[in-house]
């Protein structure tokens, strides 16, 4: 498959180069909000909501400051509109959606520094991708960070009913979780490439 | 987190080794893991990551206890990360001044640390309410605690999954390395490890010294 | 005591305050502007004193990586190579204006070509892969490849950079050009490990597949395009104009050591 085509920048960021899972991007979401899977899912579409956002409005910048020639002030610009644009979305969304508001609500706010957010936009900047490019990008991201969040979450509910010595409870076990995951991720590792 | 969060603190040495270990950003408050996992797997890039986060730290938390009476409630979040973003963007530039292989190997991860959560943190939590010395000394012990945590990951996952240590052979030639330490895996299974550790550490201490004062509850 | 936790105690005191208007807009937007105007200052002072040192690094960068992909070069000059032909670079001049590829022709001391070093990308497993390569015309093929940026997998992936048995691949690789003299007449492609038999095949690495395609790949569609070209104008690549300032000196010895 094409390295540049829109199924294979989607399930690229989806699975074989998963955000939490092989980038490491947006950790401290996936450690603190995965105890139980109805937040988890809920953080997961919350995150995804913002990354089309965030990458829309990335994509934006980029060009303009491409136009004037001002790439070294890219970082402050994208972090500012990132934050800008969430508290926008907030607004408008707590505006004409009371019910989507409390489903998202809280997690909002949290996610602006949320790392994969900025990694996104910088990765897509650094890729050169067109604007479908960005999207199909930035929804993969999304999928991912919630499918990974969601798997997290199913096993620690699990988790809360087995012994685990003390010493080996809480943050440990998660990280170690995680690690197994990511070991499974990677046997996504070429999928799409047209090979294996 | 911080014992008396509103009031200025005298400087104390307790002001820089609380970072170092009772309140290690990585090992006990668990927070900037995105660069502690994600460029650990060599050495050098540990070190490097490590300094850049300690610069970011240290002046953005001079700048920000320097401005602490002017910034305004409202838009003081804003302003911290215009101004974390600024000395980002400042090392993104120095790095790639001082070597383009290391800034190719950290990648966007650079331009990452504004959302390190121990910058924000220190920033919010500690240096916009305290004096410029303090802070600045508090920001150094926190970065150095960073560093040395980046470290302590960086060196193993190098030694197991390559057998060298800042591009040293360490062992014999007929070492296979683990290469799923270098790997994404890798840096989960080794701070998980780091992080057993430390918890055996702190509970045997908990029972040889139940009744003996010090021994700071940090609850995860 | 999780991080999500401190998020939300932190963003539950910041609603309260939002809504008592105590201090003046006008102080939020003249801190905010402030702010602005300092972090603007402090970024534009540094980016002004390291853009020298940086585009010195990355010009070493690109001299070492042009002595590797081709030999025997003592100096090189830049060309931009597009629809309006060939055009020769100063050292500073801006590139962003121009439409088309970057060569640089490098001659040996006796100011013959030797051959010309292109630059060639394409996705790998994990991020984009940048590479040179250098193009002999006298033999029409590749004479070697060096891995510029990449971000394969350690052990696996990033083989494709050092990997003496791959890299073999590329010492003359063929790269012949059709009797329209508009492609090259034999696709470059890679092929699995161990299939080679062809001059103008690649053989993949085991286990690396995906970065060894992708090699293939960049060079295929970058010398399809550019090797016409360069063809096209050979004889101005070969007895340049001399004009003075345009060319500089390679010296691989003196440039500085890097890691590898």
């Amino acid at each position: 498959m094409d390295p540049d085509s829109l199924t294979f920048i989607f399930i690229n960021a989806a699975l074989s180069n998963n955000f939490v899972l092989a980038l490491f991007l947006g950790l401290c979401p996936f450690l603190g909000v995965s105890a139980k899977k109805e937040t988890a899912w809920n953080m997961g579409l919350a995150t995804m909501f913002v990354m089309l956002v965030s990458s829309i409005s990335a994509f934006g910048i980029n060009w303009l400051l491409n136009e004037f020639d001002i790439q070294f002030l890219r970082l402050i610009c994208y972090i500012a509109v990132i934050a800008s644009a969430v508290q926008l979305v907030e607004m408008v969304v707590k505006k004409f959606s009371p019910t989507l508001f409390r489903a998202l609500g809280i997690f909002l706010p949290l996610i602006t520094t949320n790392c994969a957010i900025l990694g996104l936009a910088l990765f897509q900047t650094f890729r050169e991708y067109n604007f479908l490019q960005s999207l199909a990008f930035s929804l993969g991201a999304g999928v991912g960070f919630t499918i990974a969040l969601m798997l997290m979450a199913g096993l620690r509910e699990k988790l809360e009913l087995a012994k685990v010595p003390t010493v080996s409870q809480g943050a440990t076990m998660s990280l170690m979780l995680a690690g197994l995951l990511s070991l499974a991720f990677m046997g996504f590792a070429g999928l799409g490439s047209g090979h294996a | 987190m911080d014992p008396r969060p509103n009031q200025e603190e005298t400087i104390t040495l307790d002001t820089f080794t609380r970072g170092l270990w009772k309140e290690n950003p990585v090992f006990v408050m668990l927070l900037g893991l995105c660069p502690v996992l994600a460029v650990t797997n060599t050495t050098m890039n540990a070190i490097a990551m490590g300094l850049a986060t300690l610069f970011v730290l240290v002046a953005s938390s001079t700048l920000v206890s320097l401005l602490r009476k002017l910034i305004p409630k409202q838009v003081r979040i804003a302003s911290f990360i215009i101004i974390i973003a600024t000395f980002v963007t400042m090392v993104d530039y120095l790095i790639q001044s001082i070597s383009l292989d290391l800034y190719n190997a950290l990648g966007a991860f650079i331009q990452l640390i504004v959302v390190n959560c121990v910058i924000l943190g220190r920033a919010e939590a500690y240096a916009s309410k305290q004096k410029v010395s303090t802070a600045i000394i508090n920001a150094l012990g926190m970065g150095v605690g960073f560093t040395i945590a980046l470290l302590c990951l960086g060196v193993t996952r190098e030694l197991l999954g390559a057998g060298t240590i800042l591009g040293f052979q360490m062992f014999s030639v007929d070492f296979e390395p683990w290469i799923v330490m270098i790997l994404p895996p890798g840096g989960f299974f080794v701070l998980g490890a780091w992080l057993l550790l430390f918890e055996y550490i702190k509970q045997r201490k908990e029972k040889t010294h139940l009744n003996v004062e010090g021994v700071a509850s940090h609850g995860s | 005591m999780s991080i999500s936790d401190m998020a939300l105690q932190q963003q539950e005191t910041l609603v309260p305050e939002e809504r008592q208007p105590d201090t003046p807009s006008f102080a939020m937007i003249r801190t905010l502007a402030g702010i602005a105007m300092l972090s603007g200052f402090l970024v534009v002072l540094v980016y002004q004193i390291t853009k020298p040192i940086i585009a010195e690094n990355k010009r070493i960068a690109i001299e070492k990586a042009i002595s590797v992909v081709l030999s025997d070069v003592s100096s090189k000059r830049d060309y931009f190579l597009g629809e309006e032909g060939l055009i020769l670079l100063d050292a500073d001049q801006k590139e962003s204006s121009l439409e088309g590829e970057k060569i640089y022709a490098a001659y040996d001391d006796k100011d013959e070509l030797r051959g010309i070093a292109l630059e060639a990308a394409a996705t790998g497993y994990q991020d984009v892969i940048r590479i040179l390569y250098g193009y002999d015309p006298s033999c029409q093929c590749v004479t070697g490849i060096k891995v510029l940026k990449m971000a394969e997998t350690p052990g696996l992936g990033d083989k494709i950079a050092f990997d003496a048995e791959f890299l073999k691949n590329f010492k003359a690789l063929d790269a012949r050009l059709n009797a329209n003299l508009d492609a090259i007449q034999n696709e470059i492609v890679t092929v699995k490990h161990g299939a080679k038999t062809e001059p103008w095949q690649i053989d993949a690495i085991s286990g690396a597949t995906i970065s060894s395609k992708a090699i293939g790949k960049m060079i295929n569609q970058s010398g399809q395009k550019v090797i016409p070209l360069i063809n096209k104008h050979l004889n101005e690549l070969k007895h340049p104009e001399k004009e003075p300032g345009k060319t500089s000196e390679i010296n691989p010895e003196a440039t500085p050591e890097t890691k590898e």
